[in-house]
């Protein structure tokens, strides 16, 4: 079938953002702008089709429909309303009438009838508007508004259950809306991906890195359906990161304990091998994936909670799944149906991973108001969890469970009894006399139970138990459960040399009932006349003949072989062939204890948390979870060219530069302490968009990988500069200010190197000498620093001293007990410390710096002002370059700089731009436009850069801080570093943490500092009380509490550096 | 995802079906009946039934099966979750009374959870924290484990975009969280601060656990005395409820329930104070308390007659104690402050604080 009208509309509905609106939806005459021709109606159109029975037939109306004109089609629909009215079958116009009533709303400006209209038109299984579909989710797919993009997503895997020839088109929507960058998209078409293409792994590379970054505010749904994709996705992409723990924990210690002359020689030996056995190194995207995932474990969703564990369980280093076991605990709190299917999981996880659920051992404690399906189930849990050391709780808990009047659970609870036996030795002989007591208990079930499970732990030890087979053989005489005499029988014909007595009088008996038996207990009986026939046949030859002629004549033919069999093999005829011999071998030969093993061993190789699992049962449609593969493919698939988020600050770059060999190193074997989430820069990043927070981090460090060489010659140059800077401040402020500045910043980055020693291995051996060379003289030059290959944490503050203390000084000298009234202070010192807008690998070439300059912002006061430098290191001019769509929160307000014309090769230009930021620290958005380019950016305030210091005297201060107390009072007690404890290094923390103003003290073990929010001028005071010794207490004062608190955070890390 | 959807209630009738493919005909339920039949009650319906051609997962709710009928592999906790949120939302729709006559509108809000142009004359914001005692007590009243599970709910009306902060004194008495999508994860993680823009009306902000190292404080006591004695056909019943650690708040709403074994035919019991009732077909025995009195202790006294000619149960009657107390969060926490950025009104807030029995049995 051809489809002559539809591409007119499919043309016009992507470009038309707001003229859409503006233009009539419902067009009276659209004739003029058509691409196909109008069709020829030379005749009278009403004279067509309806009386005309050729073949022919409807093909007018058809036309009609397809035409541009409003009045044609309304008359064609009448007319095809006037068929079916008339019982005339129409079906064929199905697809042309389909066409213009789902076509006409596809183009309606408001994009929520557009989706339902998508909506509709996918919902109608009809092989014959397949075409139309396909062409309408392609349109919907370049669709502006991500919502209707999303319903593409979702209309494709309904259209290729209508017809899977279209999976090559529908694959190519996919690759699309795969690249799409909007959250509302990502779940969807992932969703998609799963159910058309999941062998297209190829298609996720480029975008793996987004997928992770969007993840945490994709909806609930499509985060499951992400990171159950993912899970697969890394298991093809990364090496296993418990691959060689043991070759890592040996290597590592050689690294630390071993001399350098061994390590020389160890690296000879090992030179052979290492094409082998490579050290592990997780790549950074493996990481990336686990960090961005673990978050979701704190849903509110189940489903999520399980994905990401089941994530964290086939893809984390053992060290790091311990995470997911809280968080599956508390599930346990949730509707029976949600427990029952968490507990299937913890169930298997807890065979492979036992130290995980340990310490949870008592929230799998049984309730008797628990389903007994719930109760089984915590009971198979208790008992993969119990070793040594806590078998003695969980026994004393079992005992509780065998007096409950569920008795399947008792049934169970016994089950488990006997696997704690036969998994801890120590404990066997407690066990089974307890499963003793209960043969005498008064339920036979509970019995028969017991019986079952002592014939299999008598197995290990039958020698020293024959008491306990003596007293089971008396049970034949109550016990009706016939598998429980099925087990009292076989374990006297296993073990009759230890109870030659009773034997043959058990086999009487049981000659005497056998007619009466079950099935299961005949074959027993017939086994153990065999066994006695062998081993005492003087007693029991007339037993054994009589039960083989009563089998001889059973009913069940499985009976009638058996006895036959039997009576070839024992009883000894002149035909009888040389099996004969071998008898007494075959029916007692030693056999191997049963071992009692969970029936979830081994249902890992099962995705956790999939249906498969649970069924322990490949279901439709399931996805092997592959292995690992041995060698990790090329990496480098998932770059991509231009990063698009990229607004991480130079602070958070420069950590990870120092930190990240530690992480990728060791997080193979060691803690799961992941510190760089937990850094408070990285992490008041949040906002309203805590997506492009989060993928900032990322970009970091998928940019890292790529410039890291590069970048650390930056680093040096920015060091030496920085200490160039320092030198030059410092110079004129006399020789004692020199030398201890000095040795302050020398212990400073000599404590940040060897802290990032410990972990990595690969590196330390380099480190080794620097240290060692650089602890003899403590007092060096500071041009020496120059040599350290690692950077001192902090950019090193360049305020200089001499300011400071003369503001100090002249504070003092003007002070007058009459209350000034407080005014602001231009900040005449502080720290500046510069923040990285945008690197220059993202920015192709410019790159531009930002730091808080401190000074008034001209123009309006309530605005922090920005001082910003942009570089232009491309070997072309940049032109216009310019602030452009600022997206501020609410409230926040952006005065853009004025543009820059045009920024020659090499150059440099600083501007200044203001921000009032409304006293938060989320950032302001916005981007940076050239003539080519745009750039998402974002600045975020440090706490501190959100105040002005304000001027006061010291009876002002205690009167405003009088005011300030409850609530608005935050104090918290510090212990200073040795090198933080003149009155000067204080004072230059506090200040480089902060832009606030020192108020005079009378006290000289107190210090104080005052200054007032930007925007709402709210007082912000500062106290710091020295105690004894290296104890000091920080109060901050401020009706700001969040404010407050954050400073408060952000002065004691400043300290403590 | 889910093909179909049958709804089945207590008398076995699919009162309602929804087909979202193909029609699957009613008949796959009859693998559903059975399994119903095999498990002896309702709570013990498998949640995942395979049948030849399809899969059925079900969740129990308000006596009623939802039966979701799935043809392929999928997170069966996808499927199950989901039909949880299904039923919560009927019941928030068929139970509030002003269904709204209109559609929805501002749906399509940069805050996928708060719909735009919300507006109240009075902007108000409450939240409501209530903790769940789950313990087991055993024979002699020593705790054998006690944990806090708590929650704060809100119900929040306030116009325009409002963004919250809201923090506790004592915040790391958290020990697992798990949060509503609105919360800033990582303001959480480095300030131990909420932050968040509200969804419109009542939600639940944030479900905690509280760390199991703690101890927890347990409320209320009770001292029992129950004797079946294998001769008699006449056993003793005695059960004393006492407060112990309340803080000196009253516990209320008192209700102890008890599944006595099938042995016992009847009781005959005198309470200090409030109702009883013996059910002689469910054996189930519940006493609605009420307040406690610490002076004058609540009991319930007499006997019970045994079936004559069996011999005496195994096992002592668990007792399941239901309580609540006002203004008290057990765990001690409490909320310092809640702020509101980005709208300029001044609404009224307010918190309060509750406990509860959750899952709290004593073993006799």
């Amino acid at each position: 079938m051809t489809l002559p009208s539809a591409p007119a509309p499919s043309r016009r509905i992507p470009p038309r953002p707001a003229a859409m609106a503006a233009s009539p939806a419902y067009g009276e005459e659209k004739g003029g702008s058509s691409s196909l021709g109008e069709p020829e109606y030379g005749h009278d159109p009403a004279s067509g089709g309806i009386f005309s029975s050729d073949y022919k037939r409807h093909d007018d109306l058809k036309e009609m429909l397809d035409s541009n004109k409003d009045s044609l089609k309304l008359e064609a629909m009448k007319r095809i309303v006037a068929m079916i009215a008339r019982g005339k079958n129409a079906s064929d116009l199905f697809p042309a009438v389909v066409k213009n009533v789902a076509c006409k709303n596809i183009e309606d400006p408001n994009q929520l009838i557009r989706a339902s209209a998508l909506r509709v038109l996918s919902s109608i299984r009809v092989p014959i508007i397949v075409p139309i579909m396909m062409l309408a989710i392609k349109e919907a797919a370049s669709d502006m508004s991500p919502y209707v993009r999303k319903t593409a997503a979702h209309a494709i895997p309904k259209l290729y259950s209508l017809d899977s020839d279209q999976k090559d088109q529908l694959i190519e929507v996919i690759e699309k809306l795969l690249a799409d960058k909007t959250t509302l998209v990502a779940g969807s078409v992932v969703m998609a991906f799963e159910e058309v293409c999941p062998e297209r792994i190829d298609l996720i590379h480029k975008n793996y890195r987004k997928l992770c970054n969007l993840l945490i505010d994709v909806e609930e749904w499509g985060q499951v359906v992400i990171i159950n994709m993912l899970t697969r996705y890394a298991r093809t992409q990364f090496l296993s990161p418990n691959q060689n723990e043991s070759l890592l924990e040996e290597s590592a210690e050689k690294a630390f304990y071993g001399s350098e002359e061994e390590d020389a020689k160890d690296a000879k030996a090992e030179a052979a091998s290492l094409a082998k056995r490579k050290p592990y190194v997780m790549d950074p995207d493996h990481r990336l994936l686990l960090r961005n995932t673990k978050p979701l474990l704190q849903s509110r969703n189940a489903a999520v909670v399980m994905a990401v564990a089941q994530l964290y369980f086939h893809l984390a280093p053992k060290a790091e799944v311990g995470v997911i076991a809280k968080a599956l605990v508390r599930l346990l709190r949730s509707h029976s149906e949600v427990q029952y299917v968490v507990l299937q999981n913890v169930a298997t996880m807890s065979i492979k991973r036992r130290g995980m659920f340990e310490p949870y051992l008592k929230s799998f404690y049984i309730r008797s108001t628990d389903p007994t399906q719930i109760k089984i189930l915590k009971l198979e849990v208790l008992t993969n969890l119990a070793n040594e050391t806590n078998i003695s709780t969980i026994l004393r808990e079992f005992q509780t469970y065998i007096r409950s009047m569920d008795k399947d659970f008792v049934a169970a609870t016994i089950q488990a009894i006997g696997r704690c036996a036969t998994n801890i030795g120590k404990v066997r002989d407690t066990c089974l006399n307890g499963l003793v007591q209960l043969l005498s208990n008064r339920d036979e079930l509970v019995v028969a139970e017991s019986v079952v499970v002592i014939k299999k732990l008598l197995q290990m030890q039958p020698a020293q138990h024959s008491e306990i087979i003596k007293h089971m053989a008396k049970l034949t005489d109550n016990i009706q459960v016939p598998m429980a005499r099925a087990s009292i029988l076989w374990l006297i014909g296993e073990y009759c040399e230890h109870v030659p007595k009773i034997a043959p009088d058990v086999l009487r008996k049981m000659a005497k009932s056998f007619t009466n038996e079950e099935d299961i207990v005949k074959l027993q009986v017939i086994n153990l006349a065999a066994k006695l026939y062998l081993t005492n046949s003087k007693q029991s030859k007339l037993l054994t003949q009589y039960v083989l002629n009563l089998a001889k004549y059973d009913q069940n033919y499985d009976i009638r072989d058996r006895a036959r069999f039997i009576r070839q093999l024992i009883v000894p005829t002149e035909k009888s062939g040389a099996l004969n011999k071998y008898a007494k071998k075959l029916f007692l030969a030693q056999k191997p204890a049963p071992i009692l093993e969970s029936s979830f061993k081994d249902r890992d190789h099962f995705q956790l948390g999939s249906l498969s699992h649970l069924l322990n049962a490949k279901a439709v449609g399931y996805q092997e979870l592959p292995d690992w593969p041995d060698e990790a493919p090329d990496p480098s698939v998932r770059n991509v060219e231009v990063p698009e988020w990229t607004k991480c600050t130079s602070r958070e770059k420069r950590k990870e530069k120092v930190e990240k060999p530690f992480y990728s190193d060791s997080e193979g074997e060691s803690g799961p302490t992941e510190s760089a989430d937990s850094e408070p820069e990285s992490v008041s990043e949040e906002s309203g968009s805590s997506s492009s927070s989060s993928s900032s981090s990322s970009g970091s460090e998928e940019e890292e990988d790529e410039d890291e060489e590069e970048g650390s010659g930056d680093e040096e140059e920015e060091e030496e500069e920085g200490a160039k800077k320092a030198k030059k401040k410092k110079a004129p402020q006399g020789r004692k200010g020199h030398a201890e500045t000095s040795s302050e910043e020398a212990s400073a980055s000599e404590s940040s190197s060897s802290g990032s020693d410990s972990g990595s291995e690969t590196e330390a051996k380099q480190r080794k000498a620097p240290p060692s060379s650089r602890a003899g003289p403590k007092e060096i030059s500071l041009l020496d620093l120059d040599d350290f290959t690692p950077p001192p944490p902090q950019p090193i503050p360049s305020s200089s001293i001499v300011s400071t203390s003369l503001v100090t000084d002249l504070e003092g000298l003007t002070l007058t007990d009459t209350s000034l009234a407080p005014a602001l202070l231009s900040p005449a010192f502080g720290a500046v410390r510069t923040y990285e807008l945008l690197h220059r690998m993202a920015g192709e070439g410019l790159s531009v710096e930002y730091c808080f300059s401190r000074r008034p912002f001209p123009g309006d006061p309530h605005m922090v002002a920005v001082q910003i430098q942009i570089s232009n290191n491309t070997d072309a001019e940049v032109k216009s370059l310019r602030v452009s769509e600022p997206k501020p929160l609410s409230g926040m307000r952006i005065q853009e700089f004025p543009e820059i014309e045009r920024l020659a090769p090499g150059d440099t230009a600083s501007v200044v731009m203001g921000i009032d930021f409304c006293d938060s620290t989320q950032a302001a958005n916005f981007q940076l436009c050239t003539h080519t380019r745009h750039f998402y950016v974002s600045i975020q305030p440090p706490v501190g850069e959100l105040m002005a210091p304000v001027f006061m005297s010291e009876n002002e201060f205690k009167k405003e801080q009088g005011k300030l107390t409850g609530m608005s009072e935050i104090t918290e007690k510090v212990t200073l570093p040795e090198k933080c404890r003149s009155d000067h290094a204080i004072v230059q923390q506090v200040t480089s943490a902060a832009n606030v103003g020192r108020v005079p003290c009378g006290a000289d073990n107190e210090y104080r500092f005052a200054a007032k929010t930007v925007t709402s001028g709210s007082l912000v005071l500062i106290t710091l009380e020295r105690r004894e010794g290296a104890a000091a207490q920080l109060t901050v004062n401020s009706e700001k509490m969040v404010i407050g608190t954050m400073l408060v955070k952000d002065i004691v890390q400043a300290l403590a550096q | 995802m889910i093909h179909s959807l049958f709804l089945i209630n207590a008398s076995g009738d699919i009162f309602l079906e929804k087909h979202w493919k193909s029609v699957v005909s009613r008949s796959v339920c009859d693998y559903f009946f059975e399994a119903q039949e095999r498990a002896s009650e309702a709570e013990n319906v498998p949640p995942v039934i395979p049948t030849p051609h399809h899969y059925l997962l079900s969740v129990y709710r308000h006596k009623i099966f939802f039966v979701a009928v799935i043809q392929s592999e999928v997170p069966p906790l996808f499927v199950i979750e989901f039909l949880h949120r299904v039923v919560d939302t009927f019941q928030d729709y068929f139970g509030s009374t002003n269904v709204g006559d209109q559609l929805p509108t501002g749906q399509l809000s940069v805050v996928p959870w708060r719909r735009t142009g919300v507006k109240y004359t009075n902007n108000e914001a409450y939240f409501d924290v209530i903790e769940e005692i789950d313990a087991i007590i055993d024979k002699s009243g020593s705790t054998i484990t006690a944990e806090i599970q708590g929650v704060i709910d809100a119900c929040v009306k306030l116009t325009g975009m409002p963004d919250l902060t809201l923090s506790f004194m004592n915040p790391r008495l958290l020990d697992d969280v798990s949060f509503h999508p609105c919360v800033r994860f990582k303001r959480w993680e480095s300030e131990r601060i909420l932050s968040f823009i509200p969804p419109d009306g009542n939600f639940r902000l944030l479900s905690y656990h509280v760390s199991a190292q703690n101890l927890v404080a347990i409320p209320v006591y009770v001292k029992h005395n129950i004797s079946f004695r294998d001769s008699s056909s006449l056993g003793r019943f005695e059960i004393t409820v006492g407060p112990k650690q309340t803080m000196g708040k009253t516990v209320e709403g008192v209700m102890v329930t008890s599944q006595m074994p099938k042995g016992v035919l009847n009781m005959t019991l005198t309470p200090s104070q409030g109702t009883h009732i013996f059910d002689p077909v469910t054996k189930l025995l519940s006493w609605d308390v009420g307040k406690i009195n610490p002076q004058k202790l609540p009991s319930l006294k007499g006997s019970m007659t045994l079936q004559a000619g069996t011999s005496k149960p195994d096992e002592n009657p668990t007792i399941n104690l239901q309580f609540k107390i006002q203004q008290l969060a057990i765990s001690g926490l409490k909320v310092n402050r809640l702020d509101m950025y980005g709208e300029k009104y001044k609404p009224f807030k307010g918190i309060k604080y509750m406990t509860k029995a959750g899952k709290f049995q004593v073993r006799t």
